[in-house]
Parts: C-alpha cells; sequence; structure tokens
C-alpha cells in the first residue's frame, strides 16, 4: 500500500524541519533550494520510483540525478527516511568525513583506491547544467539494451542559463528519449536575483515544446498534482516529458520565502527555532 | 638511419583498435560529435551503427551523454578534436566523469601543433598539462598509429578515466606490430649513457634520429618512448638520471605542466639531475606544413642535439 496524501504531507513537514535543522548543524547549506524541493522528491519518491532502499544498485531501478546539486539536503533528508542510510547520517552533512557531502557525491575518496559509495546518490552534481546530459545518457543506455528503467532528473530553472543544458534538450527532443522525465524546480530565483532580472528563461512551455518535448505544468507543492502528472508523463510515449513545476524557493519558512538571501546560508539558534516552529505549526 | 614503417596518423590507430576487439567488448559505445571521420571513429561507426552516437556539434553533451552511459554500465569511447574534447570540457570532464569515477575513455585527435594548416585553434598544446593534473585519469600519447592501436585496445580494461592523445597528421611509424606495449611502462628504444632522452608521441621518432645524429659525434644517448604520462613510470625515469646523469624531454606540447614537467616531479624528489626540455615555449602556433610548424618551434631531431649538448656541459 502505497502512503495516502495525508501522511505524505506529514512526512513533507517533518522533512522540512529536518532540513532546518541539518543545515543549522552544518551551519552552512542552501535552505531556498531545498525546502522548494520537499513535494517534489517526496511524490517521487514514495509514489513513483522503481527502487528498493534495502537494495541501492538493484540493477532494474530507475535512476534520480538531482542536477541542481545544491538542493541534496533535501534528497539527503528523504533518502534517510527511507532507509537508504541511517538518519544520524544526517547530521553529519557538510563535514569532514561524512558520506553527505555539501553536495551530492556518488563515490567518495575517489582516489580509486578506497572507493566508498553513497547509497541512493546516483551521480556526483553541484557544478550547474551537467545532469541533464548525463540523465541523456543513462536513458540510452537502457534503451540500446531495451531495458525499461526510467530517469528522473531534477533541474533548476538557473540551469536554463546554461547552455550545456539546452545542448541536452535538444538531444533529448530529436531522439525522443520518452524514458526521461525531467522535474523542472520553477522557484524563479537564483543565487543572487529573480531570474527574469538576469536574464530570462521564459517562455519556458514554448521553448521545450519547440524542442520536441512533452510539457506539464504543475503547482510544485500539491502533491496530488504531482503524483497525477508523474502518471500521464511516465505513460507518455514518443517524446522526454519535462514537468514544470511552479514552486517557492524557501516554501514553508515565510522569511525564507522568495528571499535570495536565503539562498545559500544557514540560520542561526534563533531563527532555526521561528522556522521550525512556523513549520510545524503549518503542518 | 632510423627504422621506419611507412607514415601513417595515430588517430587511424583508433578507429582500427575499436574495430578489432569491438565482438569481445558488448558493452563498448561510440559517442562523436560531427567528426567522427576525421576521428576514425567512423570506422566503427559504420560497422556498429546501433553502438555510435553523433551528438552533433555539441561537446558538452558528448562527455555528459558519456558519463551517463557509463553509469548504467557501458564503457563509452569519446572522441573528437583534442581542442574541443579536453580543451571545452575541461571542467565537465573534472566533475563528471574524474570526480564521479566513471569509466568514460576520451581520445582526443587533432592534438599538437602538427594539425597544421587549420592552425592555433585546433592546435592544443596543454592537453597534456590539463589531463593529467585530474584525479582519477590517467594520460597516454602513443608515439605512432601502431602503437596507438594498441595502446587503445588496452585500455579498454582499464577502470576509470582515461585521456589518450593522437595526432592528425601522416608521421613516421617507428614501432611494429610485434612490439610490446604495457600501459605505465616506458621502454628504452636504444641505450646510452651521455644523455638520457625521454620523449612521446611524434618526438620519439625525433629523438631517435637525434640519437643518430649524437652518435655520429661520439655522444651516446639513451632514448625512451615514455607514452604513458600519467601514471608515470618512475623506475625508468630514476634508472635513466641514474645512468646518464642528465635529462632531455621532448614533447609537441607546452614545456610547462607536460611531459618534461611531469618527469622534472619524479626527479626532484627521488634523484636531482640537469634537465632540458624541448617542447613549445609558452607560445601559440600557426599555420604552417607540420614540418615548417616543428622547425620554427623547435622540435626537429637538431633541436634535441642542441639541448643534448648544453645539458651535458652542465652535468
Ligand atoms: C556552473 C555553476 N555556476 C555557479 C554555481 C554557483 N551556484 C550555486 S546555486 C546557484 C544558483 C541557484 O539558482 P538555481 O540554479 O535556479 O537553483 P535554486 O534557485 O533552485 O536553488 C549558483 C549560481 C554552481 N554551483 N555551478
Amino acid at each position: 500500500m502505497p502512503p495516502s496524501y495525508e501522511e505524505l504531507k506529514k512526512l513533507c513537514t517533518q522533512f522540512r524541519k529536518t532540513i532546518i535543522e541539518i543545515i543549522y548543524e552544518a551551519k552552512s547549506g542552501h535552505p531556498g533550494g531545498s525546502l522548494s524541493l520537499v513535494e517534489i522528491l517526496t511524490t517521487l519518491y514514495y509514489l513513483h520510483l522503481n527502487h528498493d532502499p534495502k537494495n541501492p544498485y538493484w540493477e532494474e531501478r530507475d535512476r534520480v540525478v538531482l542536477s541542481k546539486g545544491h538542493g541534496c539536503p533535501a534528497l539527503y533528508t528523504v533518502l534517510a527516511e527511507l532507509g537508504y542510510f541511517p538518519k544520524e547520517e544526517l547530521f553529519k552533512l557538510r563535514k569532514l568525513g561524512s558520506i553527505l557531502q555539501g553536495h551530492p557525491v556518488r563515490v567518495l575518496n575517489s582516489d580509486n583506491s578506497n572507493l566508498r559509495y553513497v547509497p541512493g546518490i546516483e551521480v556526483s552534481t553541484g557544478s550547474l547544467g551537467y545532469g541533464l546530459s548525463i540523465a541523456v545518457g543513462m536513458c540510452i543506455g537502457f534503451k540500446m539494451d531495451n531495458k525499461p528503467n526510467k530517469v528522473y532528473t531534477i533541474c533548476s530553472d538557473g540551469e536554463h542559463q546554461e547552455g550545456s543544458t539546452w545542448e541536452a534538450i535538444m538531444f533529448a527532443g530529436v531522439k525522443k528519449l520518452d524514458n526521461l522525465i525531467e522535474i523542472l524546480d520553477y522557484n524563479k530565483l537564483q543565487q543572487e536575483t529573480k531570474i527574469d532580472e538576469s536574464v530570462d528563461i521564459s517562455p519556458l512551455k514554448e521553448k521545450y515544446l519547440a524542442f520536441n518535448w512533452q510539457v506539464y505544468e504543475v503547482d510544485g507543492h500539491s502533491i496530488e498534482q504531482l503524483d497525477s502528472i508523474l502518471t500521464q508523463a511516465k505513460q507518455f510515449q514518443g517524446k522526454p516529458k519535462v514537468i514544470i513545476a511552479h514552486t517557492v524557493k524557501g516554501k514553508g519558512v515565510s522569511f525564507m520565502e522568495n528571499n535570495v538571501d536565503w539562498h545559500g546560508k544557514a540560520p542561526d539558534e534563533k531563527l532555526k527555532q521561528l522556522a521550525i516552529k512556523e513549520i510545524v505549526e503549518k503542518g | 638511419m632510423v627504422t621506419i614503417y611507412g607514415t601513417r596518423a595515430s588517430r587511424e590507430g583508433l578507429g582500427e583498435g575499436l574495430l578489432t576487439v569491438a565482438e569481445q567488448y558488448p558493452n563498448l559505445v561510440a559517442v562523436g560529435a560531427d567528426t567522427a571521420d576525421s576521428t576514425t571513429l567512423g570506422l566503427f561507426a559504420k560497422k556498429y551503427p546501433e553502438k555510435f552516437i553523433n551528438v552533433g556539434i555539441a561537446e558538452q553533451n558528448a562527455v555528459g551523454i558519456a558519463v551517463g552511459l557509463s553509469l548504467v554500465g557501458k564503457l563509452p569511447v569519446v572522441s573528437t578534436y583534442s581542442m574541443f574534447l579536453v580543451g571545452r570540457c575541461w571542467e565537465e570532464i573534472r566533475q563528471s566523469v574524474c570526480y564521479n569515477y566513471t569509466n568514460v575513455k576520451l581520445i582526443g585527435t587533432h592534438a599538437g601543433i602538427t594539425v597544421g594548416l587549420d592552425g592555433a585553434s585546433h592546435q592544443i598544446l596543454e592537453d597534456i598539462a590539463i589531463m593529467r593534473v585530474l584525479p582519477n585519469m590517467k594520460v597516454i600519447v602513443p608515439s605512432d598509429a601502431v602503437e596507438a592501436k594498441k595502446i587503445i585496445i588496452k585500455m579498454l580494461d582499464i577502470d576509470g578515466p582515461v585521456y589518450v592523445r593522437l595526432s592528425r597528421e601522416k608521421l613516421p611509424v617507428i614501432t611494429n606490430e610485434n612490439d610490446e606495449v604495457e600501459i605505465g611502462k616506458g621502454k628504452i628504444l636504444i641505450d646510452g649513457d651521455d644523455c638520457g632522452i625521454i620523449s612521446c608521441g611524434v618526438m620519439v621518432y625525433e629523438s631517435l634520429v637525434a640519437c643518430e645524429m649524437l652518435k655520429n659525434e661520439g655522444i651516446s644517448c639513451r632514448v625512451v618512448n615514455l607514452h604513458t604520462i600519467k601514471p608515470i613510470d618512475e623506475e625508468i625515469i630514476i634508472d635513466t638520471a641514474k645512468k646518464c646523469k642528465c635529462i632531455v624531454t621532448c614533447e609537441e606540447h607546452q614545456v610547462n605542466g607536460g611531459l618534461g614537467s611531469a618527469v622534472a616531479e619524479v626527479l626532484s624528489r627521488t634523484y636531482p639531475v640537469i634537465q632540458e626540455f624541448v617542447g613549445i615555449e609558452n607560445k601559440f602556433g600557426e599555420s604552417g606544413l607540420p614540418d615548417e610548424l616543428m622547425r620554427k618551434y623547435h622540435l626537429k631531431a637538431e633541436n634535441i642535439v642542441s639541448k643534448v649538448k648544453s645539458v651535458i656541459k652542465k652535468k
């Protein structure tokens, strides 16, 4: 039995709280772009992804590429809850020796003598604009072998200012890679400004359509909508799919919402308490 | 006289090598970027079209796709002109290929000044430096087409990222089909004790010619073909330094950061001896015939001869 929407909403509240706690504990990190991902990741991992946390390298699993690597506190929080690694690890985020690096790492200590693989992390990311190409490569690989695995990649709006993202979009559309599902966390903010104050990326829907993608738009904080669109996107054949998820950067913490100041810093003790209080009350 | 077995471009080793063993590597996939005929990846592509991906003129996408392929169990070989492969995509190679510890094989063709007429925009002279600095990366510069083919075949068995540097131009073939090649091991081609000449790529041939010229003047040199620059064969370098007490390194690459630097890094902490560098001296190239350029940029045997003489004086 998959969890109910109610249960998932409760989990989202818990995840938001944990994200704030672990970023506070790490004294650094990216709360804004993590909080915008919570419903996206929760719906994906709990309702749609074909995976097995007990067997993270299971061949049949779908792949998830977190292209916007700085959103990893959200991913780590979901993976820990699912049992990919012990929850204690979360509080070692960004600390020396931790498997939970500041940006996601698939294999640690990669000096090729002492490889430590991190369960649940499929690709090392952190430099924006690379994930979509990697996801495309995975899709081609699966298609070559007639395998049914799907590849989900989570990109940011800011990454659409990178040329490499468009190379991948163009290629995927031309090659009709329908095992590719991109979820675009469209929170409209980047590091220093609103996207449309620097180099605007709109209209995204029209651009993707012109590149031969199937396009969906949802409220990225509605588990119901995400669930229903993911169901449709999974079934749709013949084109790569993008779900443009309209989100709010910093969602759930009013002083962080829509505020670039909270892109990449940790709250102090007082603000952490305030944030958690608000998250819990709203939840 | 230095024996040569005709002239061929080392890039031919790529297509031939892959075709030779393709059946033994069912997970082999080739990725090209609108240059497959010139890299010779086209040979593989024609026989195995279902295992060839042409991304168009989109090198970053080529590298990213190769990373994705590797992460789902394929053995991707990406090839285009080295300038655009390792030059343009350096950061992606660092982040996605090396840091991710993937099994991506990068084959850069048209490297070095011998690209000739296309001019400096296409003559990458910095690739050895920028690839060897990357953790997990292996860097190999075959001396000719025959050696290139063997190296292409052998690198498929290496776990992790590899960069192989190949040339566009027909250049002397100095090794023969039966010569053994071991990745990570240099080879003494001629032994001598007045000076050690350590070279890679086309400069191995020039070194052999220089060695002949020096022999006629009564100077005996050891010539080492050091095709693998990373991991470097420390043993052969130290042995050469001990025997000859001076070294000349020769490369078709900037003297900063390439083979010469790699050799110096070994010697300075193990057995320091005086060393001279033959290579491009902090310059861009230009259009011209390969031989004209080799002359103008001091990469010919004569240039090696004079460096050998001057280094011997400083012993
Ligand atoms: C290639 C690259 N350039 C710059 C950065 C630094 N950086 C980290 S996050 C970020 C912008 C975040 O905006 P966006 O990508 O839209 O993510 P979100 O708003 O969802 O956090 C920048 C510029 C980076 N990580 N990678």
